[in-house]
């Protein structure tokens, strides 16, 4: 038995309005590495920032190595040896990657100049390690979600921590990153640093954790041993039942072309995009970080501009100059970020669901509140999105029902053409399922679906069709029978992975 | 019969999206200091709690209540308007000069003053919306143009409108209360249905709270910035004409500092500097406060020089409460 390296006992935590960590206890010892696993809203972020200095215990106790700490701020716990991946990133946009990584801790010098040339180095060798095609001292905002990701996995790593957490590192990472991720976790496992790992998907729990401690409305339910369980008995535990099927996808007749996209180019991102999406076709588009399929999407909703290329929606030429054009032929797009792209935080859960769709209740100054009320709380019982009212800050939520609402806000818009980037982002199984099968009706009713994801399983298992995406440009497209990871992946990465 | 009026009178807030008790949780802290202030000032000065004082109070903050209103807007959506000041004295300078020089019809004059106001207004909306030059440096532009404007045409001379018809504009009663009230009164609600009650309020907040966010949901930015600019300098247009209305006169010199007032109410009334958050009802305490603030330390006879200092530090002090009531809030 290894020996024991954090042990949380006890602890309680209350929001107004909600119970967030009830009498919960953990452990982690060292060299391993501990998944949590819980339904979104179950408290896992709550009780690693509880950890991390974020929020204050109302009671309860933590020991780090036997020693019993006091955690008041984020200074505390670095000093205790703590460091975490938030689920949100928190990285300073117009600071480069070097800085953020360094930041607070920069390398000086005699007069305390700070070291510039050492610090650009120690994070680019940091970054190559993850084999990325970023640049030290690029701005953070230049990047896109999932290469800042890896930038806050660097920077958790460049402090050399006993106890290092991760809250959901990959959700927006593809296969290639988090092996690479994988690999570094293996590594400072045999360093003896003891890792929490939380992810809602099963799969890497399964790979790299080596036990599971599953919580359920902010109360601890069990631990089991990776090797001793399975994804049934782990969903039955943070569900509180059973769940039956969980991926299903329901074929059924294409109808006419929806969208059809010709030589679609924009110098330097993407070129010559040609493809065809079908009303009632969920079409997948699966591609390495930065292949530049989120790029694609965001051109054809009017958001970029692109330099050739002809958009066809029901066979008709249109032009696209914004994202009003677009709405107005019926698409959708569900962006990655949902907080940068996504989400107005400052704003109430209820007043982000309706932005887009206030023609429905307000004419002129006078606004249908009962019927406001009435579309939100259809999409929060839809969706599952757990809050304590409408009128909360949507910024208290958790995460994956930040996503939710995100959803929710474009579903309200009722789209012809729905483009989901990253739908299930931070979802738990639960609320992915319930996503899935939402996608599957609108297919049904004829609405033509296109859906970028990272997570290989849920591409193969929901698409009609995939198209992989390779450095901006389509290297291949599969049919439905045709589909297996190996095959996807050897089309992502060009077959040197 | 009086649970009748307030009841009725609750319900009319709410129909403008009012919430009064939501109004007195946001503000709490605000508001007690107010009433400490009120209740401190009635006792030290006779003077302070009397029917005519308090008509004098309403019809002093009026402008600033004005500006602030327009303020408020700009500060949602992350800007800042330095320009106001200067389009008072603008406003004023045009409608004053077409009476008195060019013999024009009062309400041809009073209309002329208020476009070219709005105009400026149009102006630094235009500029923030398609340059991306940042709006303290595009106000701050407008304070110097607006401001020289009214100089260049007024050869830095007041100029004398001795009007009966044009002064009831500024000095007129409805009943027993200032017109100016009456002005701002209409402006308040105004403002609060377009924040509460219309698709381009929501839109407001969700340009201040997150543009990017804005953008991806095809709100119209550019339009927003452009109307709430143009709506800022229009607010003090109108204020510019009705002081000069009042003043027998339009001169180049008044308004000065008009929008560091302005930018204090907005402050004080819990509007956030980072944009996305602020309601009327706070901007209207804050405008309250410093009202009586003004007025209190008049009737105390204390120096205006101590008065800069002593507004200051309630500034300040308001704020840093108010802040760290929030921080508290978000570690809990
Ligand atoms: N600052 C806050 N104020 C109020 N409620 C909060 C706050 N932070 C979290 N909560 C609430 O506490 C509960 C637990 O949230 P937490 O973020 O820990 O969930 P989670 O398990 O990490 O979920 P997810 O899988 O979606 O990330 C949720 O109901 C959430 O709404
Ligand atoms: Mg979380």
């Amino acid at each position: 038995m290894s020996k024991v390296i954090l042990e949380m006992k006890n602890i309680h935590k209350r929001f107004p309005g909600v119970y967030a960590l009830k009498d919960v206890n953990f452990e982690l010892q060292a060299g391993e590495v501990h998944g949590v696993l819980g339904e979104n809203g179950a408290g896992k972020s709550t009780l690693m920032k509880v950890l991390g200095g974020i929020y204050k215990v109302d009671d309860g106790e933590i020991y780090i190595e036997g020693q019993k700490i006091a955690i008041h701020d984020v200074e505390d716990s670095q000093n205790a040896g703590v460091s975490i991946i938030h689920q949100e990133l928190v990285l300073v946009p117009h600071m480069s990657v070097a800085e953020n990584i360094f930041s607070g801790r920069e390398p000086t010098g005699r007069f305390g100049f700070i070291k510039k040339e050492e610090m650009l180095e120690k994070a680019q060798r940091l970054l190559d390690f993850f084999h990325l095609d970023i640049n030290a001292s690029q701005l953070v905002c230049k990047l896109n979600i999932a290469e800042q990701q890896m930038v806050e996995v660097a920077r958790a790593i460049s402090f050399n921590s006993k106890i290092l957490v991760m809250d959901e590192p990959t959700s927006s990472l593809t296969e290639k990153e988090v092996r690479f991720l994988f690999a570094t976790i293996q590594n400072l496992k045999s360093q003896g640093v003891g890792i929490i790992y939380i992810s809602h998907r099963m799969s890497e729990l399964f790979r790299i954790t080596d036990r599971i401690t599953v919580m359920r409305d902010g109360q601890y339910i069990s631990t089991k041993m990776t090797n001793q369980t399975n994804v049934n008995e782990l969903i039955s535990l943070m569900v509180g039942r059973e769940l039956t099927s969980y991926y299903h996808k329901i074929s059924h007749g294409l109808g006419e072309n929806a969208l059809e996209v010709k030589e679609l180019t924009r110098r330097g991102v993407f070129s010559n995009i040609n493809f065809n999406l079908r009303e009632g076709e969920i079409l997948g588009f699966s591609g390495l970080v930065g292949a530049g399929r989120s790029e694609i999407m965001k051109s054809i909703f009017g958001l970029d501009r692109f330099d050739s290329g002809e958009i066809y929606i029901r066979g008709k030429e249109v032009t696209i100059k914004s994202p009003n054009d677009a709405m107005n032929f019926g698409i959708a797009l569900v962006p990655e970020n949902r907080k940068d792209e996504g989400l107005i935080m400052k704003g109430q859960v209820g007043y982000n669901m309706t932005l887009r769709i206030l023609n429905q209740f307000i004419k002129f100054i006078n606004v249908n509140t009962a019927h406001e009320n009435q579309i939100i709380s259809t999409y929060v019982k839809k969706l599952g999105i757990r809050t304590s009212s409408t009128l909360q800050l949507i910024s208290n939520l958790s995460g994956g029902n930040q996503q939710k609402v995100v959803i929710a806000k474009w579903l309200a818009a009722k789209p012809q053409i729905l483009i989901l980037d990253e739908p299930t982002r931070g979802v738990d199984v639960n609320a992915k399922a319930e996503i899935y099968e939402i996608m599957n009706r609108l297919a049904q009713e004829g609405v033509a679906i296109i859906m970028i994801s990272s997570e290989l399983p849920e591409i193969i298992n929901m698409s009609d069709r995939v198209i992989v995406v390779r450095n901006g440009s389509i290297a291949g497209m599969l049919k439905r029978e045709e589909f297996s990871q190996e095959r996807i992946m050897h089309m992502a990465t060009g077959g040197i992975s | 019969m009086l649970k009748v009026i307030t009841n009725n009178t609750a319900n009319f807030f709410k129909k403008i999206g009012f919430d009064i008790v939501e109004f007195i949780k946001e503000n709490f802290g605000i508001l007690i200091g107010f009433a400490v202030l009120c209740v401190a000032l009635s006792i030290i000065s006779p003077a302070f709690l009397t029917e005519s004082n308090i008509l004098n109070i309403l019809r002093q903050v009026s402008t600033n209540a004005n500006l602030a209103l327009g303020m408020t807007l700009v500060i949602i959506i992350c800007g800042i308007d330095l320009s106001v000041g200067s389009i008072v004295a603008l406003s004023g300078t045009v409608t004053g000069g077409l009476i008195a020089f060019s013999n024009v019809p009062i309400t041809a004059a009073v209309f002329a003053g208020i476009l070219v106001g709005t105009l400026a207004g149009v102006f630094n909306g235009v500029m923030v919306a398609y340059t991306g030059i940042p709006s303290f440096i595009v106000t701050l532009a407008m304070l110097n143009i607006a401001r020289g404007a009214a100089y260049v045409y007024t050869g830095g001379q007041p100029i004398r409108v001795m009007n009966e018809d044009f002064n009831v504009i500024g000095a007129g009663y409805l009943g027993a209360i200032p017109l100016p009230v009456i002005y701002s009164f209409i402006f308040l609600l105004l403002t609060a249905i377009i924040l509460n009650k219309t698709k381009l309020g929501r839109h407001i907040y969700a340009v201040g709270g997150n543009k990017e966010a804005a953008r991806f949901t095809g709100i119209k930015i550019k339009q927003i910035e452009i109307f709430v600019y143009t709506f800022s300098g229009f607010l003090a247009a109108f204020s510019g004409v009705v002081l000069a209305a009042r003043m027998f006169s339009g001169q180049p010199t008044v308004g000065n500092g008009f929008e560091l007032d302005a930018i204090a109410a907005v402050v004080l009334g819990g509007t956030s500097m980072t944009g996305g958050i602020g309601k009327i009802g706070g901007t209207l305490i804050g405008v309250l406060v410093i009202g009586v603030l003004n007025n209190g330390l008049n009737l105390l006879n204390i120096n205006s020089f101590w008065q800069l200092i002593i507004k200051g530090i309630v500034i300040l002090a308001a704020v840093y409460v108010d802040m760290m009531k929030k921080r508290k809030e978000a570690q809990v």
